[in-house]
């Protein structure tokens, strides 16, 4: 066990800001995940698969020269259809909320061996021109891709929000996930509200896969590593909630990083799941 | 049913001579690698199948037993079986802290208990990689001397997993037949149902775990020698637990045997691509099966199977009963009012009070309930009569007052306790344990309530039960199957089956038509006619008036008046409690 060292005012806000990147990331990849899980009742592991086959598809694009950012203008319509075509074959099965997990595990399986056959099981990191782009704010170093990420997280997840909030279709939605056969009753189109939901969780999958192949190193098997950290801060967060991934996985990644300035590396996890294991304990008991 | 132990064991006596065979040394490892996952997946299902608490934490209590193992061994030199049973005492000790914390808070249902189990996987598996324990670098066990308990190194750990594997489906198959599964299985369908019903939620969960983790960890001490070197990487991960979870749906998660059949099938699956060199094709190979299985076989193999074959159902002992003594005995005409008052106090409430957040539901309130009379428990809609229900059959916790019931204190017990003590409740909306038959579910309640220890017995007396109140056609129908009319008279007999002194019906007329409310009516009276005494919430006034002996009318929480019923209903405080206050003519007293 190596000791405690007190690190630097600087080197702990600037881990406490790369806390908040990565946090960032993990609530963007939690955003779909929620809401599937707390408005579709569908438990979508492939949803790591979507992101992962849509950072692979970023790279390859990118590698031809196009601007990553650029992709997405084919990426999230191309996962749209994906997510819509998945919940379509759901429905149609009247899969369970555990039926559905085991499912798309194995959906997750069957990607995981797609993208090795063509993309091989080593590490792979896209270049762009901003890639290693980065700025200096009071004395903190920002990089580009990772500033991309958290603007892009905070945008989606307030828009989220506010759809939900105040649309008519946002309400539609939260009344289907509370009583579906009561939702259709006072007209509510569940079956089309739900292939849009569904397609729209996968869409905001491969935007987080294209935020993952900016800034991270990719290989197939990594998809596993996001599955423990992101179920976390979505069910940290609340299921179905907008804000509370972000919020949830900002709350984790900070404390991961200064966990990591303050001790070792391999310490990370136990923080951010001791932290997740003590609020879910102690916090006063939702309706019983 | 005793059948079923003697062919596990000789199947595995006939399994222990596989390696009389001479086969080479890889079907020896095929073969541990799936009796190995067949404990792992089947020991999950014990807990997670049962009760339906999936546990994404098996991981962690696999490399605790796997770990204290490797422990023992390379640093401690003890002889390795000695450090089976510590392994499994280990990993079921951090199973019941586990478990005693988690299962205490209310809020924590499925998927937070998947939360927290997975989430204690990444602390420990943080800790041991830190600490001296693993150190990172792993634990190198290959000085460790193997037992010679087969003729091979390969064919020891073969026989090692066999005998684990026996053990484990053994202990599944005892669990799945007996009262502690009916419990388990209760719980999956409506745990506050079954607390009420008498089943000790809070302790069979435990003891689910406690067992659970014990099997996990013994194969994860095997594990350990059988790997020779241990990394913290592939135990402490969401693999394990997704694997097993994977088996257990595959092949079943309501059977006992079903984990098992799903561990096979998927370990054959995976070994046959990775023997073929085609390890990622097996990958894809596995996802379609899972997918397909899903879709086609949404409650596993197992079931799937027994649906195609299904020869005559495991069912109802006695199921031609003709209408039975208890129902003929009955005097449905026997006029009410002569037993009034002669009993002695049985259930004695004084200053009951209840609140939510501020609200006060029950302000204070003093009943009598006295033995063998019909009490209507009247008052507007929200005036504390479901929660006067709920609070005394321990649903609910009292925020004051006392509850005396034969001289026993209750308030504050739990409700399996209060159920225990003689007490049974009706749902207003019927409560079914829906994966159970109709017998099950009134066998359920004779066995928490009644005492009765094997499930035959209970089955057998369930039977009367169903005969009390009509069902008996419908024994073998599930709960879904049943129209309105014929739930709540399942209600009832639930409640009838534990044999209570007290019995609280919750609105049980609601919703019925006319000649099913003369049903009910006539089936109350019956109930009073065999020894219970009955609290009676109801709006239907004929009713009220054709059972009851005397009323309680609540009111803002708060009692209003007491007395026989044509009596209490003529008061004008009680006609203004219903109907608001007159203001042209006044109320004739």
């Amino acid at each position: 066990m190596s000791g405690f060292t007190l690190p630097s005012i600087s080197l702990l806000s600037q881990s406490i800001l790369s806390g908040v990147f990565v946090g960032a990331l993990y609530g963007l990849m939690g955003l779909g995940l929620s809401l599937s899980w707390g408005l579709l009742k569908l438990i979508n592991l492939a949803h790591f698969a979507f992101a992962f086959l849509a950072a692979y598809l970023c790279y390859q694009m990118a590698s031809k020269g196009v601007d990553p950012l650029l992709t997405l203008l084919v990426i999230v319509p191309a996962f749209f259809a994906v997510g819509a075509g998945l919940h379509w074959v759901m429905a149609r099965f009247k899969v369970t909320p555990f039926n559905s997990l085991l499912l798309t595990f194995g959906l997750t399986g069957i990607v995981e061996a797609v993208i090795q056959t063509i993309w091989t099981a080593d590490f792979r990191k896209l270049e762009s021109s901003y890639g290693e782009q980065k700025f200096k704010v009071v004395g903190l170093f920002v990089p580009v891709p990772e500033l991309i990420t958290l603007l892009l997280a905070v945008g989606i997840s307030l828009a989220v929000w506010a759809v939900l909030r105040y649309t008519d279709l946002g309400r539609a939605m939260r009344a289907a996930a509370e009583d579906a056969p009561i939702a259709s009753a006072f007209g509510v189109n569940q079956k089309r509200n739900a292939l849009l939901l569904a397609g729209t969780c996968a869409s905001l999958a491969s935007i987080a896969g294209v935020c993952l192949a900016l800034s991270f190193t990719l290989a197939p098997s990594q998809m596993y590593a996001w599955i423990g950290v992101v179920f976390a801060a979505v069910m940290l967060g609340g299921l179905g909630r907008a804000l509370g991934p972000l919020i949830a996985g900002t709350v984790i990644g900070v404390s991961e990083a200064i966990t990591m300035a303050v001790t070792a590396p391999s310490w990370a996890p136990i923080v951010s799941f001791t932290l997740l294991i003590f609020i879910l304990v102690l916090r006063p008991g939702r309706a019983t | 049913m005793k059948r079923t132990p003697l062919i596990i064991i000789g199947a595995a006596v006939l399994l222990a001579f596989v390696p009389k065979l001479g086969l080479p040394a890889f079907y020896d490892s095929l073969l541990y690698m799936m009796l190995h996952w067949v404990v792992l997946a089947t020991s999950w299902n014990i807990l997670s199948g049962y009760t339906g608490y999936f546990s994404f934490g098996h991981g962690a209590f696999f490399g605790a037993g796997l770990y204290t193992t490797s422990t023992l061994l390379a640093r401690y030199e003890w002889p390795f079986l000695w450090t089976l049973p510590v392994a499994a005492l280990v990993a079921a000790t951090l199973g019941v802290a586990l478990g005693a914390v988690v299962f205490r808070v209310k809020g924590v249902r499925g998927e937070l208990f998947a939360l927290l189990t997975l989430a204690i996987t990444f602390v420990i598996g943080t800790i041991v990689v830190n600490t001296p324990i693993d150190g990172g670098n792993g634990v190198p066990l290959s000085g460790v001397p193997v037992p010679k308990i087969g003729p091979t190194q390969s064919s020891t750990f073969y026989l090692l997993a066999l005998a684990a594997a026996t053990v484990t489906m053994l202990v599944a198959w005892a669990i799945f037949v007996s009262k502690f599964g009916a419990g388990l299985f209760a719980i999956h369908d409506d745990e506050d149902a079954a607390e009420v019903m008498g089943v000790p939620t809070y302790r069979y969960k435990l003891m689910a775990l406690a067992i659970s983790c014990a099997l996990a960890g013994a194969a994860g001490g095997i594990h350990a020698l059988f790997l020779s070197y241990v990394t913290a990487g592939e135990v402490f991960t969401i693999t394990v637990p997704l694997t097993v979870v994977l088996m257990s749906v595959l092949g079943g998660t309501r059977h006992w045997a079903g984990p098992a059949v799903g561990a096979v099938a998927i370990t054959g699956l995976l070994y046959s691509f990775t023997a073929a060199d085609h390890a990622i094709a097996g990958k894809a190979m596995i996802g379609v099966v899972l997918i397909a299985a899903i879709l086609f076989m949404p409650d596993g193999i197992l079931l799937r199977l027994q649906r195609v074959f299904r020869r005559t159902p495991p069912a109802a002992p006695g199921a031609a009963h003709p209408p039975s003594t208890l129902a003929e005995r009955s005097t449905p005409t026997a006029s009410t009012a002569s037993t009034t008052g002669h009993g002695e106090v049985l259930l004695h409430v004084r200053g009951l009070q209840k609140s939510f957040k501020g609200v006060r539901a029950l302000a204070g309130v003093d009943v009598d309930v006295r033995r063998g009379e019909i009490l209507g428990l009247l008052g507007p809609n929200g005036s504390g009569k479901s929660t006067f229900i709920n609070v005394v059959s321990g649903h609910y916790l009292p925020t004051g007052g006392e509850i005396v019931f034969e001289g026993r204190h209750l308030a504050g017990l739990p409700a399996h306790r209060i159920a225990a003590a003689g007490i049974a409740r009706t749902y207003q909306i019927p409560r079914p344990f829906g994966h159970m038959s109709v017998l099950d579910n009134v066998a359920l309640a004779t066995m928490f309530g009644g005492a009765i220890h094997d499930v035959a017995t209970a089955r057998k007396q369930a039977m009367t039960w169903l005969d009390f109140t009509g069902l008996h056609e419908k024994a073998n129908a599930h709960p879904d199957d049943l129209n309105l009319h014929q739930r709540k008279f399942l209600e009832l007999a639930r409640a009838l089956a534990s044999r209570p002194r007290l019995v609280l019906l919750d609105e049980v007329l609601c919703g019925l038509t006319p000649s099913e409310i003369d049903d009910a009516v006539a089936l109350i009276r019956r109930i009073r006619d065999q020894g219970s005494t009955i609290v009676f919430v109801e709006h239907v006034m004929r009713a009220v008036m054709a059972l009851t002996d005397r009323i309680v009318v609540f009111n803002h929480g708060e009692l209003l008046a007491a007395g026989s019923a044509s009596d209490v209903m003529q008061r004008p405080e009680v006609m203004t409690a219903y109907l608001g206050r007159p203001h042209l003519e006044p109320a004739h007293a």
